[in-house]
């Protein structure tokens, strides 16, 4: 069984439909990511998984659970963590702090080991552990950002755009550290512009089109497919 | 006592920035349940203490029964009034908030009637210094003043402590900066909201007893002037920051008292509210900005 599965899921803002029947499998142990341009419909999806959008029909299911429609908090006390476009970093708490609302759902009161793996991952945020997240640079942000929606145990994370707004060095720095958490056991489901390096770090990919999914493949064969090249991989 | 009442509109316009004008009534409210369990032990205007109940023991009980009355309230309030309207436009949940004050301003008045209400004397008024200490001086520093000073300081600093350092503390923070991402973190963001406004129910249901015992009377309509001079402590110290709350409080407090010694009580309303509009022109975030 997928870990995740979304069956024929519709969303809509107000009388737009911004997702129309979109289907997909994330199964356990995969990165998988979901490419396409601007306005295709990637953050709506990873939205509509996390509870902040509500599919009009069709079904998201965990692990063979049903999950559509459930609010936002109980999705991530079940297990599904998103690192969402923006960062959205807690400015005004410190890293200490948006790391332990990260963990907010869970029951653990020792969170020790928790930080730990975090601060293994990204030695530069223990640094700045007493610093008000509004202060950090962006590639810190977006490292606290994927940090505090580890701090939840997710079983799998969502992640929309890391790479948005990085220098290069930072977007390799963190798609290599994206890959170590998924063979730490960590499933993922990435959003990306940036579809070249989206495929170098993911095992299947889907591209989505204003709303619809116009291909599925591995990340692989996505990477030489011609039309992908042409349209994200900015070839002629 | 202001500082109180400021402290619970800054922590709901805080979070979701909505001017609770209910707020200032509900003190009122919290005012007539203390006067009517203290009336209960027997302590009444008319008749002094016509009881042998320790003074303290009635005091305590109305704290408790004012506290949580007024913190049930709010929470209802917010339930009833201001929940489902929080994704309408702001101007919405502002008007059902002007309701909800009508409201309570005529559970008031139908409950203990349109005129002034006398509270008893329960804590002994004699200044320290001279009943005391025998010390000839001008300064006056009355037993009621300490007493006041005595219950609000303690709260604040408890209530700075528990927005630090709680767990639902940090979570009400969050919530107040990004609704939407503490929901993704695992938040239950209604829940916080509602213990934000019990929270501030508290405060306003403390400040009411307070009230009270300090100036031995209440009236229906109380809560109109107390909550717009609190709401201007608020705004003072920067609205939705609650150290910001406190010394707006106090500010706003010092202005009045100095303006009823030197230039007369007639101005104190005047003064008060020309600090608002000054603060307003020159400094529209406060005197700390605004941060929870």
């Amino acid at each position: 069984m997928a870990l995740l599965e979304l069956h024929d899921v519709s969303t809509y803002y107000g009388s737009i439909q911004a997702l129309k029947g979109i289907s997909l499998t994330v199964d356990k142990g995969e990165i998988v990511t979901l490419i396409g341009s601007n306005g295709a419909g990637k953050s709506t999806t990873l939205r509509t998984i996390s509870g902040l959008l509500r599919p009009r029909s069709g079904t998201v299911t965990l692990e063979g659970k049903d999950i559509s429609g459930k609010p936002a908090h109980e999705i991530t006390a079940l297990g599904v963590a998103q690192s969402p476009e923006g960062r959205r970093i807690f400015g005004r708490l410190t890293v200490r702090e948006n790391l332990e609302m990260g963990a907010y759902g869970r029951t653990e009161t020792d969170l020790t080991a928790d930080f730990d793996r975090v601060f293994e991952l990204f030695p530069r945020l223990k640094e700045r552990v007493d610093q008000k997240g509004g202060t950090l640079s962006g590639g810190e942000q977006q490292m606290l950002a994927i940090g505090r929606a580890l701090m939840a145990k997710p079983r799998i994370l969502l992640l929309d755009e890391p790479s948005m707004g990085l220098a290069p060095i930072l977007v390799e720095l963190i798609f290599k550290i994206i890959r170590d958490i998924n063979t730490q056991g960590t499933t993922v489901l990435l959003v990306e512009q940036n579809a070249l390096v989206a495929l170098s770090v993911a095992h299947r990919g889907y591209v989505l089109q204003t709303g619809s999914i116009v291909l599925a493949d591995s990340a692989k064969a996505l990477a030489s497919n011609e039309m992908v090249r042409k349209a994200y991989l900015g070839e002629g | 006592m202001i500082a109180l009442i400021a402290l619970g509109y800054t922590l709901v316009y805080g979070i979701i920035e909505l001017i609770n004008f209910a707020h200032g009534d509900l003190f009122m409210l919290g005012t007539f349940v203390s006067l009517t369990v203290v009336g209960a032990f027997g302590f009444s205007t008319l008749f002094g203490a016509s009881t042998t109940t320790p003074a303290v023991l009635a005091i305590v009980v109305a704290l408790v029964a004012s506290v949580v009355f007024c913190g049930v309230l709010n929470v209802a309030i917010e339930r009833i009034a201001y929940r489902r309207l929080r994704h309408a436009p702001r101007l919405a949940p502002l008007i059902s908030a002007i309701g909800m004050s009508f409201i309570l301003v005529n559970i008031g008045q139908v409950w203990k009637g349109p005129s002034s209400q006398g509270f008893p004397t329960l804590i002994p008024d004699f200044d320290i210094l001279r009943d005391v200490f025998g010390m000839q001086t001008l300064v006056q520093l009355n037993f009621k003043e300490i007493f006041v000073v005595g219950i609000a300081v303690p709260l604040m600093i408890g209530l700075t402590l528990f927005i630090r350092r709680t767990k639902i503390g940090k979570a009400m923070r969050a919530v107040a900066q990004d609704r939407e991402m503490a929901g993704l973190v695992g938040i239950n963001v209604d829940q916080v909201i509602s213990f934000t406004f019990l929270l501030g129910g508290m405060l306003a249901g403390a400040a009411g007893l307070i009230y009270g015992l300090f100036n031995e009377n209440t009236v229906f309509n109380l809560g109109f002037s107390a909550g717009l001079k609190a709401f201007t402590a608020a705004v003072l110290g920067g609205i939705g920051n609650v150290t910001g709350a406190m010394l707006g409080g106090f500010v706003l407090g010092l202005i009045g008292a100095l303006t009823v010694q030197y230039v007369g009580a007639r101005w104190e309303q005047v003064l008060v509210f020309s600090v608002l509009v000054i603060i307003l022109v020159f400094r529209p975030l406060g005197l700390l900005g605004e941060e929870v």
